[in-house]
């Protein structure tokens, strides 16, 4: 495809005369070289997949739980809402949820557009508009699935990429003016408009990173991507050290350039939290990861920064001011968080350098990547001696001292999104013993809310850190680097047995790190679905927990389970944009291996992928808008999310009742009729307290209409497995996915026949199922 | 702190804020007058120790002598069997929530819509927006806490209270009961 042609030419003379002053401007010109036909439905708009969202929603209805009783949007606010009453511009209590629920998601789709927009026009820049796309060579044919099926266009460069973007911003744009007040006003067309916008997201993701795996050479498809180091212990501090915290990999792009040009890989540690991280040691192998979005303060106030480089999203908004306390030079390296820094991107390198060693400027903006390596480069260098000096966290005895002050008020506490007995914790702490305060430094999100509360300004969490701080200098893990996608052999192979439900199931743990009870809880469900031959799938910040626990023999997840797309496999495909890979799994098991037609074929895909492919996200410390958004893209494709304790605040959840037998009906393909499929996936979004109930919900939710016998008698066999050794009973709910006495595992057959008595359980047949009447492919008589 | 603050910080803005339960025997009142009650029972239950006695032990003397039935979330089901106990029903917290929300619903025991709720043993959090939907989706249903902490959200709440008061308080109710030895029913949910 190109586009924006322009052509002028001044003066022709030609057989038929003379032309002047001739201007052609094309807008675009399509190449339609691929084959495949156009689907029905190429670059949705926000209403024309509205019946297949309620489909969904009339199956999955919301429960809403009001974050808030009051909408605070107009000057005709605060509106009560309170027992679903109607604010002045007549919206309810449902209504506003949903409506907040779409904001988050268009906040989440607009982050990684816009990231997306930023890093293609910046590798347009550098590379050319015909630079071509390749995320795995020849293993790969079907280069960008979500693309394909939502906007119908085969992107081959990367200046194709820019129609698929205009398309994303425009639908965004149409949603976010929905919110509007005096718009919509219907929480079901909320809710569609947040399904419309999280699919949207999700093409934003994969141009994204198809884009930055094509150019910078990330590893393409790779299951055998390196190992990298993970966690504060793998950084070596003695080194001066630069810390690039965000998801825009493009400043620590220039950074390693810079190393690299002038010979300077050996001299400096080049470290990430958060998923800039990921994509570091996608592009440069010895980069660090150091952790998960919530050790920013932790890293920071440990003093091992000698630079620190903020990108974009995720990033702590007081970063500056906790760099600037312990003398860190920052450089804002993003349009959008400039965090009120001069802006000197158009000043000499050598200058910035000066003003940040001497320290005449705490902090300064560089919107030139290039010259964000050279500074940070050459300022780590020479502040990092000097910077030494600087003591970063208080001594032991410091903390029993200021222990001592404490007031016992509570207010920590009550701050504490864990509600951990900090009180408890400085009371011992008074008493000489570190080690309650040293338990938290596992468990605690590192917000720092405890510390803002304090009324006597104690730093709560610099003593949790101090007291944790031989365990924070001993994580020393193995990652492996995001991977980009699943190659198309791969989905060949895993294919069948998925869809037929041989293998159980597909897991993706996913999300940021907002966790009940720390990490661990990532890990170990990691490992329980690997072992039972699930494919794992992580990214984000999740993949960087799943890596940071080690088995009985010294090993972490990665270099115990292979990083192939197969049962028992654990992949990482990387940063948060990395997640399209996943949504792009499922859609190419619907098309490499059912051949079902991808292109603008939104409907049929989703319907496929709902019906037949046992896929599950879990985001067990989902915090973030991107998160909302990320999920409502699962949630239109019909693949279930669940979400960790504080993933109800996202307000509303898609719950099936599986009591309501009439709600589980689908066609028959085959025949027409309309069957019993049961409850499968149960629901859509839920919420789970622990991580026991979390396994035995995964393994439940990955059942599917279109299980075999065989295959279903494997999900029950997980299911009643795990619910035994986690609830300590069997399941009650066993007559609503048993559909033949096949299905039944062989070595739980007295059990759960007696359970099926009891329920007074019929047979039913496995149909072709689908939801949409015009995939049946013999009319009812 | 006001012992009828949010135990969150900056947990509620609205306008209906829970009533606060003074003494326990208002709660039993209360919950004697209700027609078919619920107690809903988080995770934390199985994890918080109160004067020696872990709470679940006394929730299931209150549910024992209460007669009212029990619905465990997240995965404490066995905790219950263990001691000899056996729920109404078991689900996820939310999941309850929305059967409460529903005024089709026929109750855990097939016996029509419950007109009382009590929650307790949910991480705070969470227990507060399931209250906080339900305030606002179900409003026949009247919602009490049973825990030592203000929910704003529900209808009854105790005020933010101390482990040894949040102790009697159980205590108190459980002796208000009359044993009758109903077993709990398990039934289709």
């Amino acid at each position: 495809m190109t586009k924006n042609v322009h052509v002028k030419i001044d003066e022709i003379k030609t057989n038929i005369g003379l032309i002047k002053n001739l201007e052609l401007s094309i807008g675009r010109v399509i190449d339609d070289s691929w084959a495949e036909p156009m689907g029905p439905t190429p670059m949705p708009s926000l209403t024309t997949l509205r019946d297949w969202d309620f489909k969904l929603l009339n199956r999955y209805k919301p429960f809403y739980m009001p974050f808030c009783d009051l909408c605070c949007l107009c000057t005709f606010g605060k509106c009560d809402l309170t027992g679903n009453k109607r604010g002045a511009c007549g919206i309810n209590m449902a209504a506003q949820q949903s409506r907040i629920v779409l904001l988050a998601c268009c906040i989440g789709a607009a982050t990684h557009t816009g990231h997306a927009r930023h890093m293609v026009e910046h590798l347009i820049e550098k590379y050319g508009r015909r630079h071509p796309l390749d995320i795995g060579g020849l293993n790969i044919k079907v280069e960008a699935p979500v693309t394909r099926l939502v906007c119908g266009i085969k992107p081959q460069t990367l200046g194709d990429l820019e129609e698929v973007l205009d398309y994303a911003e425009t639908q965004i744009n149409h949603a976010l003016a929905s919110t509007h007040t005096g718009q919509e006003g219907n929480n079901l067309d909320f809710e569609s408009k947040a399904f419309h916008v999280g699919m949207v997201d999700h093409v934003g993701m994969e141009v994204g990173d198809i884009a930055q795996i094509s150019t910078l050479g990330f590893p393409k498809a790779d299951a055998e991507a390196p190992l990298v180091d993970l966690g504060f212990g793998s950084v070596n501090v003695n080194n001066p050290v630069i810390m690039c915290i965000g998801h825009n990999v493009v400043p620590s792009v220039g950074i390693i350039d810079y190393m690299k040009e002038n010979d300077l890989e050996e001299k400096l540690e080049v470290c990430g939290l958060c998923c800039t991280a990921h994509d570091i040691t996608r592009y440069w192998n010895r980069g660090k990861i150091v952790g998960p979005i919530s050790w920013q303060l932790r890293f920071i106030r440990s003093g091992a920064p000698d630079v620190v480089v903020l990108d974009e999203q995720c990033v702590r908004t007081d970063a500056f001011d906790e760099a600037q306390r312990l003398k860190m030079p920052v450089i804002a390296a993003s349009e959008k968080n400039c965090m009120g820094l001069p802006n000197r991107t158009n000043d000499p390198a050598d200058e910035i350098v000066e003003d940040l060693v001497s320290g005449k400027t705490p902090g300064v903006l560089i919107l030139d990547p290039d010259k964000v390596g050279e500074v940070a480069v050459r300022v780590a260098l020479k502040v990092a001696p000097l910077r030494k000096k600087f003591k970063a966290l208080p001594e032991a005895k410091e903390i029993i001292r200021l222990a001592k002050t404490c007031r016992q008020c509570d207010l920590c506490r009550r701050a504490c999104p864990q509600d951990y007995n900090i009180p408890e914790a400085l009371s011992a702490a008074a008493q000489g013993s570190l080690s309650k305060l040293a338990e938290m430094y596992e468990l605690c999100v590192g917000c720092g809310r405890c510390e803002e509360a304090c009324p006597i300004g104690l730093a709560i969490h610099s003593f949790i850190i101090k007291a944790g701080e031989k365990q924070m200098k001993e994580e020393t893990y193995k990652c492996r680097s995001g991977r980009g996608a699943i190659s198309d052999v791969e989905i060949r192979s895993v294919g069948s047995p998925i869809v037929l439900g041989e293998i159980p199931g597909v897991l993706a743990v996913v999300g940021c790190s907002n966790y009940p009870k720390g990490g661990q809880d990532v890990a170990d469900i990691c490992r329980e679905f690997a072992n039972r031959r699930y494919i794992v799938v992580t990214s984000g910040c999740a993949a960087m927990s799943a890596g940071m626990y080690r088995n009985e023999e010294g090993k972490t997840a990665y270099e115990e389970y292979t990083g192939e797309f197969a049962a028992g496999g654990i992949v990482n495909v990387g940063s948060c944009v990395s997640n399209s890979h996943i949504a792009g799994a499922a859609i190419k098991i619907a098309n490499i291996f059912a051949r079902r037609p991808l292109r603008g074929n939104y409907e049929e895909i989703a319907d496929y992928i709902y019906n037949r492919v046992g896929a599950v996200g879990l985001a067990w410390g989902a915090y973030s808008q991107k998160a909302a958004a990320i999920a409502a893209g699962f949630w239109r494709l019909g693949i279930p999310v669940i979400v960790g304790p504080h993933g109800i605040k996202y307000r509303r959840m898609l719950l099936g009742r599986a009591d309501k037998e009439e709600d589980w009906y689908n066609y028959d393909a085959r025949t027409g009729e309309k069957v019993y499929v049961g409850p499968a996936p149960e629901h859509l979004f839920q919420t789970v307290e622990t991580k026991e109930e979390a396994m035995v919900t995964i393994a439940k939710l990955c059942m599917r209409p279109n299980d075999t016998w065989k295959g279903r008698l494997i999900k029950l066999t997980h299911y009643v497995d795990l619910h035994k050794r986690l609830y300590g009973t069997m399941p009650q709910d066993l007559h609503r996915f048993v559909r033949t006495l096949a299905d039944v595992p062989v070595t739980m057959k007295d059990e759960i026949i007696k359970i099926l008595d009891e329920k007074d359980w019929k047979e039913t047949v496995i149909p072709d199922p689908t939801l949409l009447p015009r995939m049946i492919r013999k009319k009812k008589e | 702190m006001s012992a009828t603050e949010p135990w969150q910080t900056a947990e509620f803005s609205g306008t209906k804020k829970a009533m606060v339960i003074a003494k326990p025997e208002v709660a039993v009142a209360m919950i004697k007058k209700a027609n078919h009650p619920i107690l809903v029972i988080g995770h934390l239950a199985a994890e918080i120790e109160l004067e020696g006695k872990m709470l679940i032990d006394y929730l299931i003397d209150f549910a024992r002598k209460s007669k009212i039935p029990v619905i465990a979330t997240a995965h404490i089901v066995g905790e219950f069997l263990k001691r000899g106990f056996e729920p109404a029903g078991w689900m996820s917290a939310t999941e309850i929530g929305s059967k409460l929300a529903d005024p089709e619903w026929h109750g855990i025991d097939c016996d029509g819509p419950h007109d009382v709720a009590l929650f307790v043993g949910l991480p705070y959090y969470m227990e507060s927006l399931i209250l906080s939907g339900l305030k606002s989706f179900a409003p026949k249903l009247k919602t009490i806490t049973l825990d030592n902490k203000y929910h704003p959200h529900a209808s009854w709440s105790f005020p933010n209270a101390s482990v040894k008061d949040w102790a009697e308080n159980l205590k108190i109710m459980i002796s208000k009961f009359e044993e009758r030895g109903r077993k709990q029913r398990n039934v289709n949910v």
